[in-house]
């Protein structure tokens, strides 16, 4: 699925700003030795293997051994440590994106403080790290809201720029959808009694932290079965090393210890091994930067897995709202007639809908516009449920149909027939049918619809080649939700929905064996989002949302959902790709390391050197150069993720078997060749 | 080749394939208790079973409780047949008078029976009562079986079941397995060897005065019964020491010809019964298709070996054909490759030719075709439940690259899954390599390898993946009746057996009690010519990866140093 993610539109700080490579290369260099401790090698246990080989074959370098020069025993253990290095340098390079983004976040958390209500009802300043949930602060305009928390009291402006990077303020107030703050977001309007509704290192910010750094970020599912995998290998391969010593010694030969340490490291697939967490931040970084904040890893994984996307229609599928699509004059009325008169009866509305209707109109049709001065606005009302002008003593006026025709004082079976079949069509189309009249004369209707957004339906197109089923979730009455949704290409409508009906349809879903996504935003979505297996809430929801989701997404755009989908398949398939490769490269490592390392006992095993390497000794050093420089090469492929199209699962496997199996059988042989030339002619062995 | 050969090739493939997917979907039917035209007979005897055993067959256990049963039924067999032997000396049906085993060997044949795998560091005539042969070897031959076939179809049904805590009962599935599986098969075989001239009797030896006037002894007993489940049981285990090179075992090329189509003929079915169980047939197709293609790379690679003149020998005085040394010359070529790659693919131990003399490289045949888990038709259930495992291997593999969790069928493959998928990936490594690089540098087990050199590793890893992948053939060569050897190589035959089911029981376990998800565009496909070759890759790159070094100290070695 071609879907590109959008690049986050505004960066908050100037600081998150610099995460280019150039700035990011020498903080990551340093970290790549830092990591050289075990302790935190320990979360990868390939890469651990590599250091004590390392080390081992370091302290080797001091004792002479049969059939290997110092100097390439010194190269090989070089080359060890340089694996470490660059598997270290990866992670590190993948954290510092998200890093130098959280930092400055952190920054701004830092020495902030809060004032908060005591049990005599008095507020005391204290640190905002001494925050506790269902602590109640207050906060006036101009200061940084401490914490995560639900709005108890007050309505006011808050600039979240920080962490969404939208420079436009947006209301927060008790009660309603729009209850939910964020911390480290700035009041710049009156003020806000807040309840606290997480404790220090729960919140949002601590959150988008750990999902970033290698050493927090919890391993996901699939994450761990890979890492029992590499590790089942690697014990494999181990038994294949330790016994050779024994065979050589029966075959009547002894094989050199540096040369057995070397044929380990190129066995064991640390290629995988060395990415492995590199991929998970990248993928975890992405979704940051995407402005979307998940609970854990799992959730990701879980998009990418997942079989049916409940998306709601308002928002997701359609604009959230109506607007004008044509407009149809009465019988004996011109067409320009009607647009003026149209146009005029919008021109002081102020709704989407009203500038929609004056945006529609300027397209068609070139108008002398009256100076705003001239015109008397008549706003909205209850009342009169009409809307429109007054201009040189006429009255221009739109509404719903029922409201126009008692305005213009006539029954509905006496409008014109060709208008009422109008009227009638658009409303079964679910549109909405607004009339225009001058003082008491028809104009004309014009059309209001739902509009679907452009390239949905493309996009849910490719969401359908790869097997996932788009249901659309309304409260329109079914004949309007089937309208939009034959437009849209969704491929189920859950009509006139309410919460409970949404969440029955998850669980049947769900019985059936299909995972599904959904977000949402409202109070009464919580019980869905919770038992989604994923789902989204919007930033600007309840808390209630925020707390049930396992992903929250600041920028409130639900179509992020299908982003979402795309980085969890992106992640599985980065993995997959590259264990594939690993593995697959351990074919051309044996051409060229056994006959090497046989080459003592049994010379006429040289027939197995296919590529025709130098010497026994280059040939080993060749293959332990390949194997600590594949890691640098696929760095950037690790990080930018394997791009996954929109196709069946079989098309992928066949592309993907091809590039990276075919290749990783292939491309070693190649390598390795190269450096066998390379090495001999600086001879270096 | 001849137009015989051809024949005789044809001939197996078609006494094989055309019969599986009649009498897999029989097996299917037979193991989920469902009516057979059988029932009428045999009904009433496996109702009788569970009243005398008292068995509720409609109990259904969870997998530790599975699991548990099998354990104790297998020691308890293992613990008759270790007292028989011992004790044969005292027992009846000994017409020979033949004293008890020394307790080494006792051990090794027990085991060896036990788990299907037919080892034999004894010659049968010279060292086993009648009656030995019947209640002790003879009814493991039967039951090694049966629990391979009930672990299969305990995986089966984990696979197949949705959110289910138990994977059947496994008192029911011996006595079906038996009862309708294995008898009914083996008194037809048994009949056919006896009407091509395999003795079935208690009589003493014979003993004749030669025409050169020297005295022999020629053995006799009860021969085709046991012969008839050694081929179909995938045990192996010969009634005579020659095994199915002996006369008497395997008298004409007609009952050659049967005895090596039934070795593999349960093993195919059975790929047939579990897609019934899955519902789903294109899943056995693309197994079967995969198991074909490993057996005929392996059986041509044997054959084109075995054509080749010894480079050796070469010549311009001496016309040489293809060796025919340790061959029995009443088959020739074709039919002894054919018989040699067909038991090593399939777990089954029997010989009708010397594996010691075989061209190296197709000596490397036989031990890949081991090596690999005996999973190219295999075992009866082993070789399936082994190939299940190389799909789920590749499925987890590759699966990721579709962008999803990898699932196998709808189910989910999760770190305890990988967990178990991986204990069964280090049997092969542990039990081959590491107790071969045992016998290979302590100095007393070494001393009982007859050649020097690659062809002398050869024999030790021979015997050692003969045993760890519960197959039993020998290389022969190698004096493996010594304490130590008996008793390693009858370890490696536990850990080969033992290192598999329970894994495979956790696992058939863990798959039942998850949901499954719909199979639709987006699952990966693991059906079709696609799939196919991606099992043969993993199969060959998991088993090559981890055995290249050892052959290539062994049979390649020896290959290029004589100069082909």
């Amino acid at each position: 699925m071609n879907m590109p993610i959008p690049e986050v539109n505004a960066a908050p700080t100037s600081t998150a700003a610099r995460t280019t490579f150039a700035a990011l290369w020498r903080p990551a260099l340093v970290q790549a030795f830092v990591k050289l401790d075990p302790r935190q090698l320990k979360r990868s246990p390939v890469m651990l293997v590599v250091e004590l080989t390392a080390i081992f074959t370091t302290l080797l370098c001091f004792v002479p051994q049969n059939g290997v020069t110092t100097a390439v025993a010194v190269q090989i253990a070089l080359w060890l440590w340089f694996t470490v290095l660059f598997a270290n340098f990866a992670e590190a390079l993948a954290e510092g994106r998200g890093k130098a983004r959280a930092d400055s976040l952190k920054a701004g958390s830092q020495g902030l403080t809060a004032r908060r209500r005591n049990s005599a009802g008095r507020f005391e300043v204290v640190a905002a790290s001494a925050l506790r949930k269902g602590d109640v602060v207050r906060v006036d305009a101009g200061e940084m809201i401490p914490g995560d928390g639900e709005v108890i009291e007050g309505i006011a402006a808050v600039n979240e720029a920080a962490i969404t990077g939208e420079s436009a303020p947006v209301i927060r107030e008790s009660g309603g959808d729009r209850s939910a703050v964020t911390g480290n977001t700035r009041l710049v309007s009156d003020w806000l009694l807040i309840q606290i509704t997480s404790n220090p290192g729960e919140s949002t910010l601590d959150r988008m932290i750990a999902l970033v750094e290698g050493a927090k970020r919890q391993k996901t599912p699939n994450e761990i079965a890979l890492d029992i995998l590499l590790i089942g290998l690697t014990l494999i391969f181990l038994v294949v090393v330790a016994t050779l010593q024994p065979f050589a010694h029966f075959a009547g030969g002894s094989l050199p210890m540096v040369f057995l340490v070397a044929l380990l490291v190129t066995l064991i697939p640390t290629t995988i091994g060395g990415l492995l967490s590199a991929i998970g931040i990248a993928g975890m970084d992405r979704l940051v930067r995407l402005n979307v904040i998940a609970r854990s890893g799992r959730a990701v994984e879980a998009a990418g897995d997942v079989h049916v996307l409940l998306l709601d229609k308002t928002g997701t599928i359609t604009f959230g709202n109506r607007r004008c699509s044509a407009v149809l004059a009465a019988p004996g009325v011109t067409a320009r007639e009607l647009a003026e008169g149209a146009l005029l009866a919008s021109l002081a509305d102020d709704t989407a809908e009203g500038k929609s209707i004056v945006e529609y109109l300027r397209q068609l049709h070139d108008f002398n516009e009256p100076a705003a001065a001239l015109l008397t606005p008549v706003a909205f009302s209850a009342e009169t449920r009409l809307s429109g002008v007054d201009f040189e003593q006429r009255r221009y006026r739109k509404g719903a149909v029922d409201s126009l025709l008692a305005f213009v004082g006539m029954q509905r079976l006496d409008m014109p027939a060709p208008l009422a079949r109008e009227v009638d069509k658009i409303a079964q189309s679910g549109g909405t049918p607004l009339l225009v009249c001058v003082d008491k004369r028809l104009l004309g209707v014009i059309h209001l619809k739902d509009v679907v957004k452009p390239g949905i339906r493309e996009r849910f197109a490719e969401l359908r080649k790869l097997g996932i089923r788009t249901v659309m979730v309304t409260g329109d009455n079914p004949l309007t939700a089937a309208a939009i949704a034959a437009e849209a290409g969704v491929d189920d409508v859950l009509a006139e929905a309410t919460p409970e009906k949404k969440l029955a349809r998850i669980r049947q879903e769900q019985n059936d064996g299909r995972l599904v996504a959904m977000c949402g935003d409202g109070a009464n979505d919580a019980p869905a989002l919770a038992q989604a297996d994923v789902g989204m809430a919007m930033n600007d929801g309840t808390q209630a949302a925020r707390e049930a989701a396992n992903m929250v997404d600041l920028d409130s755009d639900p179509t992020k959902l299908l982003d979402v989908v795309q980085i969890g398949k992106e992640l599985l398939v980065t993995r997959g790709a590259l264990t594939t490769f690993s593995i697959a490269n351990d074919v051309a490592k044996y051409f060229a390391i056994l006959p090497a390392l046989f080459a003592a006992i049994y010379p006429q095993l040289g027939v197995l050197n296919l590529m025709h390497l130098s010497s026994p000794q280059s040939a080993i050093l060749s293959a332990i150069v390949f194997n600590a420089l594949i890691i640098v090469v696929l760095i950037p492929l690790a990080l930018r993720g394997v791009r996954v199209q929109a196709a069946s699962a079989a098309h992928l496997l066949r592309r993907n078997l091809l590039i990276y199996g075919l290749g990783g059988l292939v491309v070693p042989f190649v390598g390795i060749k190269l450096i066998d030339m390379l090495l001999t002619a600086l001879q270096l062995v | 080749m001849h137009s015989y050969d051809y024949a005789v090739l044809l001939a197996f493939f078609a006494l094989v394939l055309i019969p599986a997917p009649w009498l897999g979907r029989f097996y299917y039917k037979v193991m989920e208790g469902k009516r057979t035209w059988m029932s009428p007979v045999l009904g009433p005897v496996e109702r009788g079973c569970y009243r005398i055993a008292g068995v509720d067959p409609g109990k259904e256990q969870s997998w530790q409780k599975y699991a548990v049963a099998l354990l104790a039924f297998n020691l308890a067999g293992f613990l008759m047949v270790f007292g028989v032997l011992q004790l044969q000396g005292y027992l009846p049906l000994n017409p020979q008078h033949l004293p008890g085993q020394e307790w080494s060997l006792a051990f090794n044949t027990a085991v060896s029976f036990m788990t299907n795998t037919n080892w034999q560091s004894y010659s049968g005539e010279a060292s086993v009562s009648y009656l030995s042969q019947m209640i002790g070897l003879t009814v493991q031959n039967f039951v090694s079986a049966a629990t391979g076939l009930a672990v299969l179809v305990a995986l089966c049904r984990g696979i197949a079941r949705r959110s289910a805590s138990t994977v059947g009962n496994f008192w029911v599935d011996m006595t079906r397995a038996t009862l309708y599986g294995l008898l009914p098969l083996c008194l037809l075989l048994a009949l056919f060897l006896v009407w091509q001239g395999v003795p079935q009797t208690f009589t003493d030896y014979v003993h004749a005065l030669t025409l050169q006037g020297a005295d022999q002894t020629i053995p006799l007993g009860p021969a085709a019964s046991q012969i008839a489940i050694k081929q179909l049981g995938t045990n192996g285990g010969g009634f005579f020491g020659v095994n199915s090179a002996h006369p008497f075992e395997n008298p004409t090329a007609w009952s050659n010809l049967f005895e090596v189509s039934s070795i593999i003929l349960i093993p195919v079915a059975l790929v047939f019964t579990f897609g019934h169980y899955v519902k789903d047939l294109r899943q056995s197709r693309a197994i079967i298709a995969c198991m074909l293609a490993l057996f005929l790379i392996g059986g041509g690679t044997a054959l084109w070996a075995e054509s080749q003149a010894n480079p050796a020998l070469s010549n311009p005085q001496v016309e040489q054909t293809a060796p025919l040394e340790g061959k029995e010359s009443r088959f020739g070529t074709t039919a002894s490759v054919l018989w040699t790659v067909t038991t090593t693919a399939a777990s089954n131990g029997s010989v009708n030719n010397m594996h010691d003399s075989l061209n190296p490289i197709s000596s490397m045949v036989a031990l890949v075709n081991m090596m690999v888990g005996e999973v190219i038709f295999g075992g009866v259930g082993a070789g399936l439940y082994g190939m299940l495992l190389n799909v789920l291997i590749a499925v987890f593999l590759a699966g990721l690259m579709i962008g999803r969790t990898p699932e196998y069928l709808g189910k989910k493959l999760q770190a305890r899954e990988v967990q178990l998928l991986v204990a069964t990936l280090l049997v092969m490594p542990v039990g081959v390599l590491v107790l071969s690089a045992l016998a290979t540098s302590l100095p007393g087990p070494a001393a009982a390898v007859s050649n020097p050199g690659a062809h002398g590793f050869s024999q030790v890893l021979y015997a050692y993946t003969s045993a760890s992948a519960n197959n039993g053939s020998a290389f022969a060569g190698f004096g493996a009746n010594t304490p130590y050897h008996n008793v390693m190589i009858g370890l490696g035959m536990l850990i080969g057996r033992f290192g598999y089911i329970l894994p495979v029981l956790a696992l058939a376990g863990c798959l039942a009690m998850k949901k499954s998800a719909p199979v639709g565009q987006n699952s990966f496909p693991t059906h079709g010519p696609l799939f196919a070759t991606l099992l043969v890759v993993t199969i060959l790159l998991v088993g090559g990866l981890t055995f290249l070094p050892a052959l290539a100290l062994g049979p390649i070695a020896e290959h290029l140093s004589m100069g082909f």
